[in-house]
């Protein structure tokens, strides 16, 4: 069974995997990460979506062994309970979540918009979270979560920055 | 999913090798579109060949063309000054394609690998030529709006959805491979086949031949290009109909023109005598729709996919205004 070596949300794991075992599974089954979600299993919904050396994938579609070596954040790794990253305090403010299934997801792809784009308009929001599906909110309260938590980060770069769990160098 | 063993290798004729010396062994790069099928057993390989520590991610400009890695991002593809400058055709198909976490996942040579979204092949519990040979095709008297009007046969009729190999074609792409006979560049109108009686069969590579790169040579005809897509949503979602244009107009007169067609058949459609018609003629609406009324000449619809016929002339006519202008 091949071995990889994995950070996730800045811990070092050196782990047995299954081919098959897709990255989803070693997340939540073996690492007992639960915040991210298996929605679709089909890599339509956008629920399992983390970040792979810093950029969004979606880990129901890629196996454990693809990200031997990498540094994959989940949402646990985003912020925690006592002190949530800005994007997480604009999804409570701003009601973008009402059962909260996709929000892991569409949280982790919304933080990848703004690593790329810290000042999106609403279209530009909408073309970043495409690939992330609700359906409870009819988005335009996620919209305007994402357009808040940009407001706040960039008028505050210093705090909650994703890329400090990244390890020394970034991506592999 | 059925299990399978695994191997990686930071050497592409190693990678040739070990495909080449098994039936059952696959390539896996960004596997975006292979474990989708492989978790409907569509797919079932007994051996993958992880590529991914290739060198082959780099998109790099030369002197008169543009190399773009087999292994490069989509994503990094769409975004790369080289790629937005000499060929726009081909970023605006890719950011038209798939979602952000997909393109920041998915390879180019992936891309140009990845099979039809036809619901009947993807469902292994009905009748697919394309999956099992001599089982039957059931889009042809079923559910077929998504289905090609061109190149059909009686075995197939499925599309291919790469929105970037249309784009490929208005610029007239090669694709260089490396296999058990050597290497070799395949111009990309000639990478895909079309299904005839042996629908199973998408590309002209042979088992273990492996797509290093994607060159685009830097013309002018290829920095006008445009892709155009139209879709039942505006965002995420397969092409209905799609053109890639490229047009270059000297004197008032057409001097050159390339036109793909893509949502329509089984490959990604080149339409050579529409691009024929048009040189030598003033760019103009009439030269447009008579482009456009040569491009589905033969086209056959099964009857939810009618609407594709009309739809592809008049977005053809658009897309030649739009690259005209």
């Amino acid at each position: 069974m091949p071995q990889i070596e994995i950070d996730v949300n800045g811990a070092h794991h050196s782990v047995p995997v299954e081919p098959r075992l897709l990255l989803v599974h070693l997340l939540r089954d073996k690492l007992e990460l639960t915040g991210t979600h298996v929605g679709c299993d089909t890599s339509s919904c956008g629920a399992c979506t983390v970040l792979l050396n810093g950029e969004s994938v979606k880990s129901c579609t890629m196996f454990a062994v693809q990200a031997d070596g990498s540094a994959v954040i989940t949402i646990e790794g985003i912020g925690a309970s006592d002190a949530l990253h800005p994007m997480q305090e604009a999804f409570w403010k701003m009601h973008g979540l009402q059962c909260g299934y996709c929000t892991p997801g569409m949280i982790v792809s919304a933080v990848d918009l703004l690593r790329r784009n810290p000042d999106p308009s609403d279209d530009e929001i909408r073309a970043g979270i495409e690939g992330n599906l609700c359906r409870c909110t009819g988005y335009e309260n996620i919209i305007r979560a994402v357009r808040s938590a940009a407001a706040a980060l960039r008028n505050d770069e210093s705090r909650h920055s994703v890329a400090e769990l990244l390890p020394v160098g970034g991506s592999n | 999913m059925r299990p399978f063993a695994y191997t990686r290798t930071a050497s592409s004729s190693a990678a040739v090798a070990t495909v080449t010396a098994d039936r059952d062994a696959k390539f896996l790069a960004g596997g975006t579109n292979l474990i989708d099928l492989m978790k409907d057993t569509v797919e079932a390989p007994a051996l993958l060949v992880d590529i991914n520590a290739l060198p082959f991610g780099d998109i790099v400009e030369h002197r008169t063309f543009v190399r773009i890695g087999a292994l490069a991002r989509m994503s990094d593809t769409a975004d790369h000054p080289a790629v937005v400058r000499i060929a726009p055709a081909v970023a605006e198909a890719l950011l038209a394609s798939a979602s952000p976490q997909l393109r920041n996942a998915a390879t180019i040579g992936g891309n140009l690998m990845q099979r039809t979204r036809c619901a009947y092949f993807r469902d292994v519990a009905t009748a697919c030529n394309k999956r099992e040979p001599g089982r039957g095709c059931a889009a042809i008297d079923g559910i077929n709006r998504q289905h090609a009007v061109l190149g059909g046969s009686r075995d197939c009729i499925c599309v291919h959805p790469s929105d970037m190999a249309v784009a490929l074609l208005a610029v007239d792409a090669i694709v260089r491979t490396r296999g058990p006979r050597g290497e070799r560049s395949i111009p990309i109108a000639a990478f895909h086949t079309l299904p005839g009686d042996t629908p199973q069969i998408e590309t002209v590579l042979e088992h273990g031949e492996l797509i290093v790169a994607v060159d685009i040579p830097i013309s002018r005809l290829a920095s006008t290009s445009t892709y155009v897509k139209v879709r039942d949503r505006a965002s995420y979602e397969f092409a209905l109909v799609s053109v890639g244009a490229a047009l270059s107009v000297r004197d008032g007169k057409i001097a050159d023109a390339r036109l793909g067609l893509g949502g329509i058949a089984p490959k990604p459609w080149r339409a050579l005598a529409s691009e024929r018609a048009l040189i030598g003629v003033a760019p103009s609406a009439a030269a447009f729709e008579r482009a456009a009324e040569i491009a589905v000449g033969g086209a056959r619809g099964y009857g939810h996919n009618d609407f594709k016929i009309p739809l592809v002339k008049r977005l053809i006519v658009k897309s030649l205004a739009s690259v005209a202008a």
